[in-house]
Order: C-alpha cells, then sequence, then structure tokens
C-alpha cells in the first residue's frame, strides 16, 4: 500500500488538528479518542466494550509480555523464563516491543507505552480499543467461550488461590503441578463443547462443595475396581468395561478436564491447580483461532480510521505518514524465499482480505461476481465485514473469503512433501485450477485440530494397573515428535500417579504405529 | 472511556517469575558462568552477565508434531516460476525456503537459552555457599579511619549541632505543662480590655486588665525556650570499616610455567578477583611477576609475556612486602594475597620463604592462598605425586597459620572446585 491510494480531497486539510506536534498527552489522547469513536461508531458502525486505556512504561510492557499480556496472573516460573529471554532480545536490540497489549475483557484494557508518539498512539487506539475491542465483542468464537466480563475477577481468584496453596503446601508441590498442567495446555480445551461462564461466587462455592463431597463421598468408578468384595476380578466382561466407559465420558479429548474430575490420586487442591490452567488456556483457545481475523479486523479498523481523520482534516499529512510508515512495516509480507520469510504475516493477509472484501463490495468485477455473488457489489462494505468478523473463524473465514485476485496478488502456491520421496512437488499454483485447492489447503493450515496434535483419553484399564491410556490419531503419516512426547507423558503420570500409556494410530485404519510408556508413579 | 496512567505503578513484576526461574536453572546457570568467566578480563568486574544455558531442566513440552516424515503439504506466497507438477529439490535443513529456515530456528531455541543476569544475580548465584575468611580487619590501629556516626542526643554541645525539632519539641511541652499563654491569647485579652473599655464597663475592663496583667506576667516568667529544653545532635567517634582491599597476584613466569598452567593460574585470580569486587567497595589489584628476580607490572604484561631465567620466590614475596609498606598500610587496607606458581624454586631459596611468610606477610595479610598448577598426569588421576619443592616449604608453615591455605590444581575444570574448597563455608585447615 502507499500513499497515492489517498483521495486527492484528503490533501485539501481543514479545520483545526487534533494534535501539532509528535509529543503525546492525556488531553490530545482523550480529543483523538473521541474523534476516533465518532468514526468508528458512526461510520464503522462498530460495537465496542466501554474503552479502558492505561499507559506504561516499557519495561512495564516487558513484565506484561511475559505473563502472556494478563494483567494478574500467578507466579510460575515459566513466566520468569519468557521474561528473561524477552528481556535480553529486547536489550539487545533484537526485539522491538508491540505499541500495544489488547485484554479481552469489559471493559476491554488496552496498554500503550508510553514512548510512542502521538501519531502512533492514534493509530494506536484505533487499533487496539476499537479494532480488537469489536471483534472481541462481536466475533462469535468470544461471545461463546470466554466471558469478557469475568476474566479478571477470575484471574485474581485463580492467583490467590496458587498464592494459598503455595503457603500451604510449599511452592515446590504446586510447581510440580503446574509444570505437568502447563505442558498440557493445548490439550485442555473442549473443541465443541460450550464451557460454563466463569463466575467467582460460583468458583469459590463449587472449590467449597468439592471439599464437602470429597469429605463425605468415594468416587463409584473406583468402587468397581477396588471393593467387590472378593478379588479385583480380571476379566471384567465386555458390557461392564462399555458401562464403565460410558460413566467416564470417553473418549475425551480435554485430556487436562479428564484429569481433573477422574485423576485418582489428586488432591482437592491439585484439582483446583489443573482447573485453573484449563480455564486459562480455553480463555485463550478462541484468541488461537482467530488470529488471521482479529489483526485483519484492528488493522483494517486503524487503516480506514486514521484515513478518514486525514481527510476530515484532523490529523496533518506529517502525522499520517509516520503511521502509514509503521502500518507497512507491520504488514509487510516476505515471499518465501526471503530470509525474512518466516510464514505468512497474519497482519499482511488478514488486512489485504479485509481491504478485498471491501473491494468485491464496492467495485467487484465479473471474476468477483462469480465467486461471491451473495455479496459483490452490495454496496455494504463494513456491513459486510462486521458480518464476516461475528460469524467465522480463521480457516472458515479463509474457506469462504479468500478471494482468486488475492491469490494472485500474494503468488500462492502449494507444494507437497511427501516422505520416501526425492524431491518436492508443486501441486497447485494461482491459476484457474489451483484456486479452490490453495484455498481449502490454506483453510486447513489454519484449523487448530489439525495443526495440533490430534490426542485423546481412550481409556483407562480399569481391571489392571488403572493404566491411562491416550491415543494419538496419526493422520498423513505425521508422529509426535518423540523427546517431548516423552517429556509430557513423565508429566501426565505426575498428575496421574499410576501408569501412561500412549499409542500413535493411523487415523485411517486405527492400527497402532507406535506405543509410548511411562510406568507409574512411586 | 478511561485514561489510566499505569507508570507509577511498580515495576518488576516478573521479578518474583525472574527469580523463581533462576532458582530453577540454578545448576546449569552456574555451570555457565564458569564458562563465561573464562572469557573476562580480570579488571571487568562490573555489569551484567549474558548467560546461555542449555534447555535440559527448563524445557516446557508439549505434544507437538516431529518436524520430519510423512506427508505434509505449504502453501507459500510469492511464487516466481513454478508451475504445476515442478519438482523441487528438498531444501537442505536451514537453507533455502521458509520452512527450512524456521525449522532450523526452532530447533536452535530449543538447544539452548540465552538470556542476562544482573551483576548481583551473578555474583550471588557465584558465591552462593562461599564466604570470605576474615571478612573485617580485626585489630585497628587508633589513628586510622575513624568516623563520627550519631549517637543520641546530649543536654550540651556547639551551636552547630543544636538538634531544633526536638529543642522545640520540648519548649512545647514544657509551655503547655506550665499553661504558659501564647501570643494569640494575650491578644485576645487585650482586645477583651479594649472592647470593656470602649463600652465603658468598668467592672469588667478591671478585670480584663488584671488578667492581662497576669498573663503577661507569666509569659515573662516562663521563657519560650529554656536552657532546659536545648538539645544537641551527639556524635560518637567510631572505627570505620575498613572497606578497602588490595589483592596481589604473585605468579612464577620462568621457563618451566607453561601457557596452559598460566591459563590455570589465571582463572583462578580472576575467581578471586571477582569474588573480591563482591566484597569490598573499593579493590587494587597489584600484580607481581618473578623469574630469580620480581617486578610489578600490568596485566597484559603478567599474563602474557614470557621471561627466562631460574626462580626464586622469596623475591616475589619481598617485593610484595615492598609494596604493602609503600602503598598500602595494613591498618587501612585488607590485603590478599594469591601465589601461583608450578612449584619449582631454587632449592636455597625454600627457607627464606618460609620466613618471609610466616614473620612477615601472614600476619599482615587476611589471606594468602597458594596454588600449585602443573600438568602433571599423575595429579589428575589422584595419585599423589612427589611434594615440589615450594609445596614441601609451605606445608610446614600452613599448618600454624590460619589465613593461609594451599591447593593443587590441573586442569580448568579444578579450578573452581579448588576455589570453592578455600572459601567454602566452613572451611576446614589446608593439608
Amino acid at each position: 500500500m502507499s500513499i497515492a491510494n489517498l483521495e486527492p480531497a484528503a490533501l485539501i486539510a481543514t479545520g483545526s488538528k487534533l494534535f501539532d506536534d509528535s509529543e503525546w498527552d492525556f488531553d490530545k489522547l482523550r480529543r483523538a479518542y473521541d474523534a476516533i469513536a465518532e468514526i468508528a461508531h458512526g461510520e464503522l458502525g462498530l460495537d465496542t466494550y466501554p474503552n479502558q486505556i492505561e499507559v506504561i512504561t516499557s519495561e512495564q510492557m516487558l513484565d506484561a509480555y511475559a505473563s502472556i499480556g494478563l494483567p494478574l496472573m500467578y507466579r510460575h516460573w515459566s513466566f520468569g523464563k519468557r521474561f528473561a529471554r524477552e528481556d535480553a532480545l529486547y536489550r539487545r536490540g533484537l526485539m522491538g516491543l508491540a505499541y500495544e497489549i489488547v485484554i479481552n475483557s469489559n471493559p476491554c484494557i488496552s496498554y500503550i507505552m508510553e514512548e510512542n508518539s502521538m501519531p502512533m498512539q492514534t493509530l494506536v487506539v484505533a487499533h487496539a480499543a476499537f479494532g480488537h475491542n469489536h471483534f472481541f465483542k462481536n466475533n462469535y468464537l468470544f461471545r461463546q467461550w470466554t466471558d469478557a466480563g469475568g476474566i479478571l475477577d477470575y484471574l485474581a481468584f485463580a492467583r490467590d488461590f496458587i498464592a494459598h496453596a503455595e503457603e500451604r503446601y510449599g511452592v515446590e508441590a504446586v510447581e510440580k503441578v503446574m509444570d505437568a498442567a502447563h505442558a498440557l495446555m493445548d490439550h485442555g480445551v473442549h473443541r465443541y463443547a460450550k464451557p460454563p461462564k466463569l463466575n467467582l461466587a460460583e468458583e469459590t462455592q463449587r472449590q467449597e462443595d468439592r471439599r464437602v463431597h470429597f469429605e463425605t463421598h468415594y468416587d463409584d468408578v473406583w468402587h468397581t475396581t477396588m471393593f467387590t468384595g472378593e478379588k479385583p476380578d480380571r476379566d471384567i466382561d465386555a458390557a461392564k468395561h462399555a458401562e464403565i466407559r460410558k460413566h467416564l465420558r470417553l473418549p475425551e479429548e480435554n485430556i487436562l478436564y479428564f484429569i481433573e474430575k477422574r485423576a485418582p490420586r489428586l488432591e482437592p487442591w491439585q484439582r483446583e491447580l489443573v482447573r485453573i490452567v484449563r480455564h486459562i488456556s480455553q480463555y485463550f483457545y478462541p484468541q488461537k483461532q482467530t488470529k488471521l481475523m482479529n489483526e485483519g479486523c484492528a488493522t483494517f479498523v486503524h487503516y480506514t480510521i486514521v484515513n478518514r481523520l486525514h481527510e476530515k482534516g484532523l490529523i496533518s499529512d506529517g502525522a499520517l505518514l509516520e503511521i502509514l510508515h509503521s502500518h507497512t512495516g507491520v504488514v509487510f509480507q516476505p515471499d518465501y524465499d526471503d530470509p525474512r520469510y518466516n510464514g505468512i504475516n497474519p497482519y499482511a493477509l488478514g488486512f489485504a482480505m479485509m481491504r478485498d472484501i471491501k473491494r468485491i463490495c464496492v467495485e467487484p468485477t465479473d471474476e468477483d461476481r462469480e465467486w461471491f455473488p451473495e455479496f459483490a457489489g452490495n454496496n455494504d462494505p463494513y456491513g459486510t465485514l462486521r458480518h464476516a468478523w461475528a460469524n467465522y473463524r480463521d480457516e472458515s473465514f479463509i474457506l469462504q473469503y479468500l478471494s482468486p485476485r488475492l491469490m494472485r496478488e500474494f503468488r500462492l502456491f502449494r507444494i507437497m512433501d511427501e516422505e520416501n520421496t526425492e524431491a518436492l512437488e508443486v501441486e497447485a499454483i494461482h491459476d484457474a485450477r489451483g484456486f479452490r485447492e490453495i484455498r481449502a489447503a490454506l483453510s486447513r493450515h489454519y484449523d487448530l485440530a489439525r495443526h495440533e496434535p490430534d490426542i485423546q483419553v481412550k481409556d483407562v484399564d480399569l481391571a489392571g494397573d488403572r493404566c491411562l491410556i491416550l491415543t494419538h490419531a496419526v493422520h498423513d503419516g505425521i508422529m509426535l515428535d518423540e523427546g517431548q512426547c516423552g517429556a509430557v507423558l513423565k508429566h501426565i503420570a505426575e498428575l496421574w500417579r499410576y501408569g501412561v500409556r500412549l499409542e500413535e494410530t493411523d487415523a485411517l485404519t486405527d492400527k497402532v504405529i507406535k506405543t509410548y510408556e511411562e510406568p507409574a508413579r512411586r | 472511556m478511561n485514561i489510566i496512567d499505569r507508570r507509577p505503578n511498580p515495576k518488576g513484576k516478573s521479578l518474583a517469575n525472574r527469580q523463581r526461574f533462576i532458582e530453577r536453572a540454578k545448576d546449569e546457570v552456574k555451570r555457565s558462568l564458569v564458562d563465561a568467566l573464562k572469557r573476562r578480563k580480570l579488571g571487568e568486574g562490573e555489569g551484567g552477565e549474558k548467560i546461555t544455558i542449555p534447555m535440559r531442566g527448563i524445557q516446557e513440552p508439549s505434544f507437538q508434531h516431529a518436524r520430519r516424515g510423512g506427508s505434509r503439504d505449504y502453501v507459500l506466497p510469492g511464487n516466481k516460476h513454478y508451475v504445476v507438477g515442478d519438482k523441487i529439490e528438498r531444501p537442505k535443513s536451514g537453507q533455502g525456503d521458509g520452512r527450512g529456515k524456521a525449522g532450523n530456528k526452532d530447533s536452535g531455541e530449543q538447544d539452548s537459552f540465552e538470556f542476562v543476569l544482573s551483576k548481583e544475580e551473578f555474583l550471588d548465584l557465584f558465591f552462593d555457599d562461599l564466604e570470605l575468611p576474615a571478612l573485617v580487619k580485626t585489630k585497628l590501629k587508633e589513628t586510622e579511619a575513624m568516623q563520627l556516626t550519631r549517637a543520641g542526643y546530649a543536654i550540651d554541645g556547639t551551636p552547630a549541632n543544636l538538634n531544633l525539632r526536638r529543642t522545640m519539641r520540648n519548649s512545647l511541652a514544657r509551655r503547655i505543662s506550665l499553661n504558659r499563654p501564647s501570643p494569640r491569647q494575650i491578644e485576645a485579652l487585650l482586645r477583651q480590655l479594649e472592647f470593656a473599655r470602649a463600652a465603658d464597663d468598668f467592672e469588667s475592663a478591671a478585670q480584663s486588665q488584671h488578667d492581662l496583667q497576669s498573663a503577661q506576667l507569666r509569659a515573662k516568667r516562663f521563657a519560650f525556650i529554656d536552657p532546659l529544653d536545648v538539645r544537641y545532635n551527639r556524635f560518637e567517634r567510631m572505627p570505620k570499616p575498613v572497606t578497602q582491599a588490595v589483592m596481589f597476584c604473585l605468579m612464577d613466569v620462568s621457563g618451566s610455567m607453561t601457557e596452559a598452567m598460566k591459563d590455570l593460574a589465571k582463572r583462578f585470580f580472576l575467581l578471586l578477583h571477582v569474588f573480591l569486587t563482591q566484597r569490598y567497595k573499593h579493590l587494587d589489584i597489584v600484580f607481581i611477576r618473578h623469574t630469580s628476580n620480581a617486578e610489578e607490572v600490568d596485566e597484559e604484561t603478567f599474563f602474557h609475556s614470557r621471561e627466562t631465567g631460574g626462580t626464586i620466590v622469596s623475591t616475589a614475596l619481598e617485593e610484595m612486602l615492598r609494596i604493602v609498606r609503600d602503598r598500602y598500610p595494613p591498618g587501612a587496607w585488607n590485603i590478599y594475597a594469591a601465589q601461583a606458581s608450578d612449584g619449582d624454586n631454587f632449592s636455597e631459596d625454600g627457607e627464606r620463604c618460609a620466613q618471609l611468610l610466616a614473620n612477615d606477610l601472614l600476619p599482615m595479610s587476611q589471606y594468602f592462598a597458594y596454588i600449585e598448577v602443573g600438568a602433571d598426569a599423575t595429579l589428575r588421576h589422584g595419585f599423589p605425586s612427589p611434594p615440589t619443592d615450594l609445596w614441601r616449604t609451605y606445608a610446614e608453615i600452613a599448618p600454624a597459620h590460619a589465613n593461609f591455605a594451599m591447593r593443587r590444581a590441573a586442569e580448568p575444570s579444578q579450578i573452581f572446585p579448588v576455589f570453592h574448597e578455600l572459601f567454602a563455608k566452613r572451611r576446614e585447615r589446608a593439608a
């Protein structure tokens, strides 16, 4: 993109500017915010949570980075590790800090850095406080899976609970559980069912209930093996086995959930720790699935808003140039053979797709009309975009909206890498035959269910040694990383306390390809 | 909309996490610290240390797909000339297309982890369980380094030391308890009197007149500030702990000392230097090298230039004694010395060395460490090699002096353990 895109009218600036120099202060920030809000709500029709903008120093930004962007976080060495690494990179000038961090909460909190110039603050406010904010509030995944109103309370609860546990049971004991739970974080989400919303009061109550329940009950499931009156029966018949499996709701893809509910020898406080990690993982799950759209939406919003500000004569040419300079850096997409290439830049593709949708709405070509009959030429770009932002995630969004024109622009191509072949083969390029294939393939790359290993709790050996049995469904012959897998199994055994077995089975034939075993603890 | 300025919030929110992380990686960090030290120059005690540690132990594993194998596909941007069906040579890892590069970067990250320790963290970790023997000088000459220390209040003193706050506090308490009328009260009485006179109310005027007079009398009788109230700051002369130290590095540079031996010695000096900088505000280093005669040199010359000649150790000890007498009065300086040698000495010199050490140097030094470096293979395997001349000499005087220690080291890996042994808490006497 370049400034050549500016409409000529934009150059005839009139009226007084929001700010004249690049130093920011709270008054200017407030004025800029109001001007941005007018455009965002009035012209783009954005619907946002109330905003809370917090100014922080670069040091505080590093702190925020380390605790995965959340304002309150429990203590754990891994955050210290992250901090140490980022601190080192930052000091050596290898890494610039993000201009902002925005938190999916109500009110929506955006952190902006004091080092930013006023034009940059304008960009950041438009990007985070309106772009991301709108996306958080409206996208179906966030609406369904996260409770923006409750997250801060919950984090405070989690932090206090963990601090309390550390006091009572020792840092080391807590760390052991947390390390293990962290290792399973990616497998601690419900992908299909809707989880209940978090509520602090209920959370505390539930914890109390659990304690009471624990004091008064044994878990039925374990009765069947332990106290049948006679010796444990090694041949529980198939029907009974199926019944138990049904009771355990197996198979279960949320490993952390299964451990929290079913691990036989965890103390209640340990279950609670597992639950906390699981909840936080679940909270971030929508963000992982909508990275491209979320950034695309925010980038499109800031780009549109700052251009409108300039058209209205509210910011100077210089300020716009500074903003665009930074914007251009953010949406830069190096080619695959460029040394800077590190995957497809979500800002670049996301932003390009949003602009492309706008173009299709306003000035479609014949090709667009053929590919997107539903909205080509409907002259309602912002309505169309709002609809897309609300109802898609990266995978479905690409499958639905990636246009041939954009594929040509990015010169996308698809290569296959078959094991045991000598060379990679080009499967499709940006031509009439390849569009659909490339689009479908790219969309699959954004599908977390394929991106992350598909691992489920398959069974528990109830008749025998209570070994936990996991399966990894192997797609396209892609196995697990051995070293990592072994280490994770150790962590699982730490929580499960009995043996753990992981079978890698071919997804098509159900044949077991490889088995990992981790013996019981103690 | 709210704009909140969070900048005044306490920073270092991650500090506790950072400490936990370092605690966890402690062993690895220590190991790499020793490596890092090798690269350092002796004078460079300042600043943090960049640390690279292996990922073992601080790994955060998760289930991940293996990097190779199976059939995979990639969608890449920026096609230049490929058409469907083209074969592309499989890129070597780390070269070629972006995927290879990204993979390479990731695996690099997994092997090691780099971060910066602050100076305090560095020193704390490094000297975790070490302590300095005889940290503070026990005997201080009276003329040396006294300093005035605040020591409460006194009822007499020079006006310059008047403690106004204390004085006024006493004064106020006395005025209140003796019911001394304040100027405002007197003024009020005066006004009352005028009022009464103006109103021609003679009775109350007389009353007011009386009140006023007695108040004025009272104010005159009880002074605003009485000598009783006055307090002065009191100072005492306290001996000032000596916070400066000098470190003598003595090394044999005769032909028999190989580069490898010098390197060992250097490492030992380096450790001692860093250790001492942690404890003392001011640290001087004196390098004395010797063959058959000794001289004071700079660091570069000390470690790198070669000399030929015989070996007379006592010359170095004499040189040290001379420098101490010239520049470092033992009352004002903590004196540490480390001597490195391969153990060769002119056989007639042993007696002189022992005398110098036992009678002159040891009594004035905080600590004197002798480290014998050698490439002797037998040392490594733990078999006793025949003791060298110098070793025999020193071994005789060692038992009588608690501040003298001697050790042997044959290879770099032994330096830190030896150092550690010398300064470990609950130090055992040297053999």
